[in-house]
Formats: structure tokens, sequence, C-alpha cells
């Protein structure tokens, strides 16, 4: 892949050391933190590049004609060059900047297929999507009569593929699925998924969020439509997010918000749009959030990322291998290959209680239904806790972890 | 310290209360009802209350589901607010929530203090406030517009 020749191996322990938030205590003990999932914390050199660029080059983009400007506007573009090599788009056109994830494929729903769907036209989705891969297509449901066809995982969380091929009808007009699950951890086979979709002449989106931060990706390879990313999870800044879309797609969408940026001429009676991906982008985007995701990209793209998976992978099974001494604990989501988020349930001890407890020992796991209360539903529980790892996680983060449940347990039981 | 602001929320009143709640379960021929929602944690309570013609807690019961400091919550406050008046429970829901929030609650009548102060270990948790919270926003919302 398009791997840059200045990789460095991967070392843990040193990556640790980037990010200084990791060295404080809270309640007086060092801060654990395991809800990477919900959002990662940022290495140093992100926030010394946002401030390093605010503080010299920062205005606002494509506007002025004066020097600052043109310094903004070039790291601004040079940002979504990063991107496109990240995700290995064909071009920075590809490339749409937006808030997030989340108004990533809510700009898909409202610009590219709400024009589109007919009542009775479907939405292939899994049981396993965030809200934010949900409610938009709810809003098709709502407004435009489109049916929602959900598609089961197994007992173990994997994905069927069998059963997301069987779903995809004549009707069908797009494939929603994320690439990696927010609280199972599972990672689907989007090349496969991509192949039967488009066998069937179906477009695909991918829910990236959480992919994207654990897996190589390579849109050309996987041949997907869409693809949408959220900086802040990928170590990056918050209020940045991208999405990928095949040229052909963005010709075809209607603009999303309307404003300065994505317009080529407004008169009185008439008003004509620029080409994308400025159509989209309308009004000043995030541009110091720009600097801080490419510098944030740069980061995890200097490591070997297969290394950095391997340690991940090392975390979650470590982890797996630890909680088995609780027969009193459950554990949702065991797919074969799945990325390193461990999600449980506890007898007797609601998830709240359990965060509760162990935030006081340091440790900060998410808990309640994830965005993903479909997903609860199909496993019968109302809420779970989450541990989710990155990169800087550490074998001692797990066994407080462990500790920590042990103590919830003494404490609630 | 720590530890001990976890055994003071979770102390074995909390714990016993969440595990055998106290008048759970619907209420027959309940004249206001309510359902109490918190959609970040998923806890749900629902409180049944039968009016007399005063407005006086004749009954009341909850279902719900949760966790420990929400049910419990719910099962302190329905053990406590059978057979009040709306200006007694008033006074005792606005000294709950001072009490909660680590606020000055002595205008609590000195029985019922004592009764919540076993709640007042939740102020160390400003997150789990509205947990405690949950069943007595819902109580009151059964007064004012759950008449059924």
């Amino acid at each position: 892949m398009n791997a840059p020749a200045n990789i460095k191996a991967f070392d843990a322990k040193a990556a640790r050391a980037d990010f200084e938030i990791l060295s404080r205590t809270v309640y007086g003990k060092p801060l654990v933190y395991l809800d990477s999932g919900a959002s990662a914390q940022k290495p140093r050199v992100v926030l010394d590049t946002m401030r390093d660029f605010a503080q010299t080059d920062y205005a606002n983009v494509h506007r002025g004609v004066h020097y600052l400007s043109a310094a903004a506007t070039d790291r601004y573009e040079a940002a979504r060059e990063t991107v496109a090599k990240f995700l290995n788009a064909p071009s920075v056109d590809n490339i749409v900047f937006t808030k997030g994830g989340t108004e990533a494929i809510n700009l898909v729903s409202y610009s590219w297929l709400a024009p589109l769907i007919q009542p009775g036209d479907e939405i292939v989705l899994t049981v396993m999507e965030h809200h934010s891969n949900i409610v938009p297509w709810h809003f098709l449901r709502e407004r435009a009569g489109a049916v929602l066809k959900w598609v089961d995982v197994r007992d173990d969380g994997s994905l069927d593929i069998e059963a997301l091929d069987a779903a995809i009808t004549p009707k069908t007009k797009l494939v929603a699925i994320t690439h990696m699950s927010n609280v199972l951890g599972t990672i689907t086979p989007l090349a496969d998924i991509v192949a039967r979709a488009h066998a069937k002449g179906v477009p695909v989106l991918v829910d990236g969020c959480q992919g994207a931060v654990h897996e190589i990706v390579d849109v050309q390879a996987l041949d997907v439509d869409f693809y949408a990313v959220t900086g802040h999870k990928l170590y990056g800044p918050t209020g940045i997010g991208v999405l990928y879309a095949k040229k052909a797609h963005l010709k075809a969408m209607r603009p999303f918000n309307g404003g300065g940026e994505m317009i080529r001429e407004v008169s009185k009676d008439r008003v004509t749009y620029a080409d994308p991906p400025a159509r989209f982008e309308a009004g000043t985007p995030p541009i110091i959030e720009s600097v801080g995701l490419a510098a944030a990209l740069d980061y995890l793209s200097g490591f070997d990322r297969a290394a950095v998976t391997a340690h991940e992978h090392d975390l979650l099974a470590y982890a797996r291998e630890q909680v088995r001494q609780f027969n009193w604990l459950r554990v949702i989501g065991d797919a074969p290959g799945k990325g390193a988020i461990l999600s449980f349930e506890a007898d007797g001890m609601h998830a709240h209680d359990l965060a509760t407890i162990l935030d006081r020992e340091g440790v900060a796991v998410r808990a309640g239904h994830h965005c993903a209360q479909v997903l609860m539903e199909r496993f019968d529980v109302a809420s779970t806790s989450r541990a989710s790892f990155a990169l800087y996680n550490n074998r001692a983060d797990v066994d407080a972890l462990v500790e920590g449940l042990a103590k919830a347990r003494s404490i609630l039981i | 310290m720590t530890d001990h602001a976890l055994r003071e929320l979770y102390q074995e009143v909390i714990l016993d209360h969440s595990r055998h709640p106290r008048h759970y379960g619907v209420l027959e021929g309940a004249n206001h009802k309510a359902e109490g929602y918190n959609p970040l944690c998923g806890d749900k309570v629902t409180v049944y209350l039968q009016l007399d013609a005063e407005g006086r807690v004749a009954d009341i019961k909850f279902e719900g589901k949760g966790c420990a400091i929400s049910q419990a919550s719910a099962s302190m406050m329905v053990d406590m607010l059978k057979g009040r008046s709306q200006a007694e429970a008033e006074k005792l829901m606005t000294g709950f929530l001072h009490l909660v929030k680590g606020e000055d609650a002595s205008d609590l009548p000195e029985d019922d203090r004592e009764r919540l102060d076993v709640m007042g270990g939740i102020s160390e948790f400003p997150m789990r406030v509205k947990c405690a919270t949950l069943a007595w926003h819902t109580y009151k919302n059964a007064v004012e517009e759950g008449a059924q």
C-alpha cells in the first residue's frame, strides 16, 4: 500500500509517552483510559501542530488574497491530500470534510439517497449499527416510505454474510454497514459484502468511524461507494470528519447546507454550485481541526499499522483471558478476528454502577447502550460496559480493569 | 477516601432497596401514571399513583429497570410518599433534590431527613444524580400530567 518510506517500528511504550493526558491521575489514581472507542486521546504532535498552525498560518480559507489566507488554504487542502492518502482514495476530490462521521452519513442520506427513494425501496442495515448509521435511514423511512431491512448477527457477534446477501433484493437502494462494531468489535468482511452488493447493482456505504482506527483502509481495493470517518476517534480533534465518496456519486448529490464557499454564482433568481467536494462544504470549515486531523493521520501512518493492530489484539486477548475467571461476567461479542473492544454484562451489577466503581479506581470505561439500542435488543440487554483499547494502552491497564471488576463485585454483591 | 465515598454510595440500605424494591408492580386502579426514562443509561421507571379527592397519595407503586441508584431511589420514594398530601410530597421532593446535589436540605422534617440521608452519598457523584432523581421527576410528572 501507499506506506510512507519513513515508517517506524511500533514501540507501544514510547507511543504511550506521546499522550500526556495518560500521565495524569484521577481521584489520586493513575488514569486508565479504556474509552477510546468513544473518543481517543490526542498525541502531543496533534496538539502542537494545531497550536502552531493557529499561531503562524491561520486565516479563513479559499477567500482572501492575502498571505495568511493562502497559507491556511494550502494547509487545509494539504490535509485533504493526507486524508485521501490515508484512505487510498483516487483523488482529493473524493474527500469531503464534514463535522464528523455522523454528518458524513447524514450527508449521503440527505443529498444522495433521499432524492432517489421511492416508497417501498429498501435500505439494508445490520443490527450492530451505531445510531448514526440508523437514524439517517429512519428519516427516509419516515419521510419517503423507505423500508429498513435488518440483517442479524450470529450469537458470537459475527455477521452472517449469506443473510446479508439474501436481504439484498431488486428493491434495495443501499447497503449501509459498519466496518467495525462499536460494541461487539466485529470486523465486517467489506470486500465480500461490496462484491455481493455490486453484483446486484447496489452501492455500499461503510461507517468507518471505528474501522479506520484499527484497520488499514483502502477504499479503492474495497471498492466501497461511501466511507465515513470521524477525526476524534483517530487520535485527532473533534469537529471534523470525512466522507469519502466515488466521484459519480458526488456529482449526482444535491447540496446539503447552503452558504458561502459551496457556490459558483449567486444572483437574485439563480444559483449555481461549485464542483464537489466544495459543493458540500458550505460555510467556514473546521480549518484548525483539518490540520490537526492530518497530523493525527500522519502520526498513525508513521507506525507499522500491522504492529499497532497486533498490539491492540494482544491487549484484547489478554483481557478476554483475564475476565474468564469471573463466572458472573458475560462477554458480548466474540467474533473471530474482532477488533480491540470488550463489551460485557455482569450478573447483578448494572453497567452504570460498575462504571462508577471502576471510575473511582481511575478506570474509564463506557457504560450504557453505546448508541446501539437495536443491538442491545438483539442481545437482550439494557446496557453493557465496554472497554475499548487503543495504541497507547498496555497490559497494566487491563490489570487495573480486572482488579476494578473484582472490587465492584465486592461492593455491589 | 475513594473507598469511603463508594461505600457511602452503595451502602447496604441502598443495595437492599435495589435488590428488593418495595411496592413494586402495577397499581390496579391507579388514577395517575407516568413513565420516566433516562436515555443516557436506559434507566426506566413507571410510577402508578392513586390520588384521593384532596390529592393525597392514597396508594403508590412503581416498576422499573436500571442501575442500583435509580431503583433504590424509586423504592425509597414510594415507601415515603404513601399517605402524604401534595404539599408534603412537594416539600419532600425539594429536600431530596437539595440533598442529592449536596445542597442545604435542613428544611426537611427530621424523620424524613434521617431516612433520606442514605442517598446523600450521591452528591459526591455528579454524573449519577440523574439516576437518583429520575423516580421523583416521574412522580411529579404523574401528578401533573399523568391523569388516567
